[in-house]
């Protein structure tokens, strides 16, 4: 039904579940909606005043109305407990170990996506949200030696295909929001936060990142960003071309 | 049947029986509820108008962007200046525009013109009381109210313009704008803010104290219990948004950090600030007011309707009890749902189990309110007319606002739709073809009490069914595109994230999904053509409208309908009495088909034995 | 034309109307009150550890100020028993006092106010901070002159409650000053939120007094027409007061005392 509705081809792991909770709600969403039209319009028409020149004051005396809104209820209530409270709590819970995982920072600014690699070393340089100024907006602290192989690019974010990515999301600036409809992601970027996500790309491509929440007058305009899901061994090489100076973004 | 059929020649009754005071006293600064509720309800709709205006341009824009918008463009850039220059739509202003458009709507028009006009017109008529509890009060929210309007429509021609940051105001965004658009903002919804405290204080205590004898709360037309709620909401949602305003104000002007975390560095440079704010709790405290607010779009227009739908079926509503409850439970239940506007601000899975939780609870008594309405049809002897279309309308679509609700409840779809034109046919679909439906079925059915004169039919029905074709026409697409994902507040329209711009790259839009926004144009300049038959037979029918022949054109049971028309100063010409519910109608042994609420037990007997 | 229960309460709901409104419109005060509260515990709690400050305000003036009004609550209460009691005398006497104890209030909090936006944090070259109030009439272009002390790092002025050592005059150029901040809203979040909680209160108070002063002067006159009419505006004025009472005796502990 997902493709039916037009939601562009998941590229997650997680992504599947979400798609599948989508069709479901909406098919009790279409059987709801139909059913009350056709009892809507059938009544429209047998009621009448042409029809029925007079009223039946009592009204319907079934108790069908009760079983539908009973149903309605309990078909929701097991929609939230089997299903979506579980999807969310594998989405934004469960995290992999950030060592088999590609681990990246994402800062957005006004109007930009960063992204920060820890670089040959895994490592990530110390960081301070009290560091943070124009020119430093991750807050690296300087005179952490794991801070220097660290890659800051802009705008493209490069990961390896089938190994879960963890993202620390933030911002410099005001809110954004890190959106990838194909991979069924969205997370706030909230600045003074750091916020983790985690997903697993399972086929390789380009994929768009939005910027979901309004952030200025560049807002529609902040469309450079692109995810790259491409085979680790070209990951390696494109991590290793960054490496050995921080490319400068501004 | 009544024995007090007062007809038109009370029209002019009513001119000598005015209170005296001349054209200032009686129309400006009157204290009658009637007069203040019609000054609310002209001030909503040209408000309504206007922000109809912004949303036309902005859909220019984004089916056209970086084209000069036709008609209006020499007259935005003379009026507005740069952001408009050369009559194009420059981001800043396409984001004015459209946090006005939210602004204007929700506070402005839907809000003043379900509770301000229509409450303060029919309550006290509909519960048999003179006036509202404080007549003075009255006109104050009226005046604070117009005052608010003014604030926010000057912010338009101050340097930079008006507010850029969304209805929703967040902050950093709102604070770190360098324009005073915001500061106007603020101040403007603080007036909002008081003339709702005081009018809500007012309708509640004239609900309480002004029932006439006999109208116990069971025998409450169910409009009144809608009206009763939705001023509860106001009255309770909206002192934490004027806390959140004051705190954002002392951000703007006095240089605090309520909102601004520490290390915010915007436009290259490092803010001179002290942080330690949180940008989260400006959300928090606004949407615990917001979630509220949009109830009481929909509460009055849920009442508007019953009693419309009642009327016309000639039979009572169905299980009148069950939506009482349901209103009272959905009114506690809205201060609980808030956050499942911010499940992607980074909520864990406990917070977001509750708010899904409440979410979902909170739709039983919304699927129980149309569940009843729909069910009362069934055996009626249904009068088709244009409140009636319009009611009837306001069935279906409410029904489409309300399950597109449940996607966006649920966390787990909301990842993929929250932001998205999905978000914006949603709630769209509520107010729009929801709220606003049933607020012209009100105006077409009680305009005969204001002015002893009837709308005409037929150019009712060439308004009905052409609103209704063209805002389907013009929302329906939008779920289309929200699932394709475009985002909304986009001022170029998705532009930027098409597939034209970057080839190759996956989850953009497609050329088709942005075709529908030159076709949604379209229909929108449609909706608002389909306007000028309505316009024009309103103002029409003051003067020129078929006359009433009786004073309840509608054979009605309420009480509103038991006065001269229109009512006068006092409203009532013997203090009323009442004997039962509001929905006695059916068939009955004297031929007719209802029982109005004042008409005691004794009259009728003499009277069915005279039949 | 005549509006029901103006004067006289509605037997079934007990009440008068301006009585119920004012119990209405306190309920939409306590939100209002009710989300700078949680305001300001959200900030306290989202302050990074050892951030927020403790003992920045006068304990002594703040009891003194609590005194003032929970005395003030007794006088209102008993010019309205006099009221009712048909004593006219005694209502301006009692309503007088009310008038001069909030009075008070209201200027212990502005000097409390003064005292603040004459406290200066200056922030030195040389790495120190310089902290005290502003002693004005020695300041000059050149130098800027502080009745207070010298600290090396901010954090030793976040507890006010530890005795520190004595206070001195300090005379600083001015070309030695990186930044110099008084103690106003936007020094920090525990500023802001203090005086956006004590302003707003002081707004109320100010309000009640205003009302006050109209029932206890001009309102009066209302007294020799219809006193009961008069009684209920004293009673309702009352409730008001009761509540702006109230929501200081939330604010003293939350404010003053942790
Ligand atoms: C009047 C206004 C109104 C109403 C009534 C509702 C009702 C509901 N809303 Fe909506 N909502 C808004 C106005 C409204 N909303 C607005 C303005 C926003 C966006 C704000 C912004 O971000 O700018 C929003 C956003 C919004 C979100 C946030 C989305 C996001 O940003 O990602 C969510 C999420 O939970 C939500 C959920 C719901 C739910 C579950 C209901 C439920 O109460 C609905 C229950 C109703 C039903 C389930 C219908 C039952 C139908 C039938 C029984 C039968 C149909 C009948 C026939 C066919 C004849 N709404
Ligand atoms: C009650 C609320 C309400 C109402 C009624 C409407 C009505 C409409 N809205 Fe809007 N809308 C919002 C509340 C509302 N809106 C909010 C809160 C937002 C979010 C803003 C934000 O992002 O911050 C929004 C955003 C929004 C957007 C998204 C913009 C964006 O994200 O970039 C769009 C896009 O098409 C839109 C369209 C419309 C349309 C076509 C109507 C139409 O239905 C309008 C129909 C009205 C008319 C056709 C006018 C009729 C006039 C009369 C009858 C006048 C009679 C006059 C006299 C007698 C004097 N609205
Ligand atoms: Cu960044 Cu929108
Ligand atoms: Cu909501």
């Amino acid at each position: 039904m997902t493709r039916w509705l037009g939601i562009p081809e998941v590229a997650s792991a997680h992504g599947v579940a979400i798609d599948r909770f989508i069709s479901y709600v909406h098919w009790l969403m279409a059987i709801l909606f139909v059913g009350w039209l056709i009892y809507f319009v059938y009544v429209v028409w047998r009621f009448h005043q042409r029809r029925q020149p007079r009223s039946a004051p009592e009204g319907l005396r079934s108790h069908v109305s009760t079983y539908a809104e009973v149903a309605v209820a309990t078909v929701e209530g097991l929609l939230l407990v089997f299903l979506a409270v579980p999807i969310w709590a594998r989405a934004v819970e469960s995290f992999p170990s950030e060592k088999e995982s590609t681990v990246v920072q994402v800062v957005a600014q006004q109007f930009n996506w960063n992204f920060r690699y820890p670089g040959p070393d895994g490592q990530f340089g110390r960081q301070d949200m009290r560091l943070v100024n124009e020119t430093n907006i991750f807050g690296v602290d300087p005179s952490d030696p794991a801070g220097q192989d660290d890659v800051v690019v802009l705008n493209e974010m490069h990961v390896p295909v089938g190994k879960p990515v963890i993202a620390y999301i933030s911002s410099k600036d005001v809110i954004h929001s890190f959106k990838i409809p194909s991979m069924r992601l969205t997370q706030d970027a909230i600045p003074g936060m750091r916020v983790p996500v985690h997903f697993t790309p399972t086929r390789e491509g380009r994929f768009r990142i939005y910027c979901a929440q309004l952030c200025g007058n560049g807002h529609a305009a902040m469309a450079q960003g692109v995810l790259v899901v491409e085979k680790p061994e070209a990951f390696e090489q494109w991590l290793g071309s960054r490496s050995g100076g921080s490319v400068s973004y501004e | 049947m009544q024995a007090t059929s007062t007809v038109l020649p009370h029209l002019k009754h009513a001119e000598h029986s005015e209170a005296p005071g001349g054209f200032w006293r009686t129309y400006v600064f009157s204290t009658d509820h009637k007069v203040i509720g019609i000054q609310y309800g002209l001030t909503a709709l040209c408000f309504l108008l206007l922000g109809f205006f912004l949303i036309l341009t902005m859909r220019w824009q984004i089916a056209h962007p970086g084209e000069p918008v036709p008609v209006v463009g020499w007259f935005l850039e003379k009026v507005l200046g740069s952001p408009a220059s050369k009559g194009v739509m420059s981001p800043d202003l396409y984001n004015m525009f459209g946090a006005m458009h939210g602004t204007i709507m929700v506070f402005l028009a839907i809000v003043p013109l379900a509770v301000g006009a229509f409450g303060n017109y029919l309550i006290p008529l509909m519960i048999g009381a003179n006036d509202m509890a404080f007549p003075r009060l009255n006109m104050m929210s009226y005046q604070l109210y117009f005052l608010g309007g003014v604030v926010m429509l000057a912010s338009f021609l101050i340097p930079g313009g008006a507010a850029q940051a969304g209805w929703t105001s967040y902050s950093p965004l709102a604070t770190v704008i360098p324009t005073d658009g915001q500061t106007f903002w603020l101040i403007g919804m603080i007036l909002l803010i008081t003339s709702s405290l005081l009018g809500s204080v007012n309708i509640i205590t004239t609900i309480v104290q002004l029932r006439a004898p006999g109208m116990t709360w069971m025998r409450l037309p169910f409009f009144v219990w809608a009206q009763l709620v939705a001023s509860f909401l106001l009255l309770l949602a909206f002192p934490p948004l004027e806390a959140a305003g004051i705190l954002q104000l002392m951000d703007k002007v006095a240089g605090t950090s309520f909102f601004l975390p520490t290390g915010l560095a915007v436009g290259g440079a490092t803010a001179n600030i002290s942080g330690g704010g949180s940008p989260l709790l400006w959300q928090h405290l606004f949407w615990f007011l917001a979630h509220p607010e949009v109830y009481v779009l929909i509460l009055p227009a849920l009442g508007i309707v019953a009693e419309i739908l009642s009327n016309n079926i000639r039979k009572p509503l169905w299980g009148y009890r069950t939506m009482v409850y349901a209103v009272l439970t959905l009114g506690f239940l809205s201060f609980l749902v808030w956050a499942h506007h911010m499940y992607l601000t980074g909520m864990g899975t406990r917070i977001s189990t509750f708010f899904q939780t409440t979410t979902i609870i909170i739709s039983i008594p919304s699927v129980i309110l149309l569940t009843c309405l729909l069910i009362s049809l069934w055996g009626g002897s249904i009068r088709i007319n244009t409140p009636m279309l319009f009611a009837l309308a306001f069935l279906p679509m409410f029904g489409i606002g309300g399950l597109t609700g449940l996607p966006l409840g649920f966390a787990a779809s909301d990842i993929q739709l929250h932001d998205t034109y999905y978000v914006i046919g949603h709630f769209h679909y509520v107010v729009a073809p929801g709220t606003i439906f049933a607020l012209f079925a009100g105006i077409y059915y009680w305009f005969p009490k204001l002015t002893g004169r009837r709308m005409n039919e037929f150019w009712g029905r060439v308004h009905f069914w052409c609103s209704l074709l063209f805002m389907n026409a013009v929302f329906m697409p939008m779920f289309a595109q929200g699932f394709a994902g475009m985002l909304r507040r986009m001022s170029d329209g998705g532009l930027s994230y098409s597939t034209r711009v970057a080839p190759g790259v996956e989850g953009t839009l497609s050329d088709f999904i942005l075709g529908l926004n030159n076709y949604i144009l379209w229909a929108a300049v449609g909706l608002g053509l389909a306007q000028i038959p309505f316009i024009v037979n309103l103002f029409r029918s003051i003067w020129r409208g078929e006359p009433v022949r009786d004073d309840n054109p509608w054979q009605s049971t309420t009480l509103e309908w038991q006065t001269p028309t229109p009512p006068p100063h006092g409203n009532f010409l013997r203090p009323p009495s009442v004997h039962r519910w509001a929905y006695a109608y059916g068939p009955r042994a004297d031929g007719t088909d209802y029982l109005p609420q004042s008409v005691p037990e004794s009259a009728l007997s003499g009277q069915a034995t005279r039949s | 034309m005549e509006i029901a229960y103006t004067v006289q309460p509605r037997p079934d709901t007990g009440v008068y109307n301006a009585k119920l409104g004012m119990w209405l419109f306190l309920a939409s005060e306590v939100m209002l009150f009710g989300g700078l509260f949680s305001a300001y515990v959200f900030l306290r709690m989202g302050a990074p550890p050892d951030t927020w400050p403790h003992g920045w305000l006068s304990v002594p003036l703040g009891t003194l100020n609590t005194l003032l009004l929970a005395a003030s609550a007794v006088t209102t209460l008993l010019a309205w028993a006099a009221c009712k009691a048909r004593r006219f005398d005694r209502f301006k006497l009692h309503l007088g006092l009310t008038l001069i104890l909030g009075t008070i209030f209201l200027g212990i909090k502005g000097y409390e106010y003064r005292d603040k936006w004459l406290h200066y944090e200056v922030q030195l070259k040389d790495g120190r901070i310089a902290d005290g109030h502003l002693v004005r009439a020695r300041t000059t272009a050149e130098t800027v002159v502080l009745h207070g002390r010298y600290v090396a790092d901010r954090r030793e002025l976040l507890d006010g409650r530890r005795k520190h050592g004595p206070h001195e005059e300090l005379v600083i150029p001015r070309d030695q000053i990186v930044r110099m901040q008084n103690y106003a809203p936007r020094h920090n979040t525990f500023m802001a939120i203090y005086f956006a909680l004590t302003g707003l209160h002081g707004l109320h108070v100010l309000g009640g007094l205003v009302v006050f002063a109209y029932l206890w002067g001009p309102g009066s006159r209302l007294w020799h027409v219809d006193p009961e009419h008069f009684t209920n505006r004293v009673e309702v004025a009352g409730l008001f007061w009761h509540f702006v009472d109230l929501v200081w005796i939330f604010l003293f502990p939350v404010l003053y005392l942790t």
